[in-house]
């Protein structure tokens, strides 16, 4: 977290904002068009569900988190940048519930929560493991 | 079926993260170099699968379940990095893959 402008570190949240909010969204996307009933099986299925707009959508959002993450990588250590992004997790099981109305329950709940705690333990160490010389920073 | 398709996303995220670790470490910068190599395009086939995977599972499970159980690729990819990256990882760092581990279990436990 050294190094890096004022501008540099608003950039780089504005990433991570891009990243946790995209992945949980195009989940929710995915799950609702992936839901509705098909009439065909196998590949077929594949196409029937390829076109429909809530996949699409999903589709969209996922390469927008992909690519988002792949930028985020490129400035900041992928440790911190795993527990970091965790929080999606929690937004994903969060929308479950409150969007398409899934039942969740405390022990899903611990479950996720225990996920997010041990990404925030791997996040506190060391960053880079592999070029001991090079400076322990957030943007290269 | 769920179980299978679980284990289809866990390889296929764990090959596509491992690859592009490899692939933009090995370039930092290089730009006409990463896209030459062509590993790149591999990462991104397995992603491919990993998505389809991830589909067929939404079309069958809730979401929060399927999302949870993915997470399990926090531990394969911590092995991998581990074995074939040559990462050093510590004792915090197995502790975390192990309560994300322990997290995964919980989620997957039938009618919670």
């Amino acid at each position: 977290m050294t190094g890096g402008g004022r501008g540099i570190r608003l950039h780089t949240w504005l990433l991570v904002a891009l990243v946790v909010a995209t992945n949980p969204l195009g989940n929710v996307a995915l799950s609702r068009g992936a839901r509705q009933q098909t009439a065909s099986t196998g590949p077929a299925w594949l196409l029937e569900k390829l076109a429909n707009p809530w996949i699409l959508l999903g589709i969209l959002l996922l390469v927008l988190w992909t690519l988002s993450r792949m930028a985020l990588l490129g400035r900041a250590d992928l440790s911190w940048v795993l527990p970091v992004t965790s929080l999606g997790y929690v937004l994903s099981v969060a929308l479950a519930g409150l969007v398409l109305g899934e039942q969740v329950g405390g022990v899903r709940w611990a479950g996720t929560l225990l996920i997010v705690a041990g990404t925030a333990l791997v996040g506190q160490t060391e960053p880079n493991t592999t070029a001991p010389a090079s400076p322990r920073s957030e943007s290269r | 079926m769920k179980w299978l398709l679980v284990a289809i996303i866990v390889a296929a995220t764990t090959a596509s993260d491992f690859l592009q670790s490899r692939e933009l470490k090995r370039s930092i910068g290089d730009w006409s170099s990463l896209w030459r190599s062509g590993w790149l395009a591999v990462a991104v086939a397995c992603l491919a699968v990993s998505f389809f995977a991830f589909l067929k599972l939404l079309s069958m499970e809730d979401l929060s379940f399927a999302a949870p159980a993915t997470a399990a690729t926090y531990v394969t990819e911590t092995v991998v990095a581990r074995a074939a990256l040559k990462e050093r990882v510590g004792g915090r760092r197995w502790a975390g893959a192990l309560l994300v581990a322990a997290g995964v279990a919980l989620v997957a436990r039938p009618g919670t």
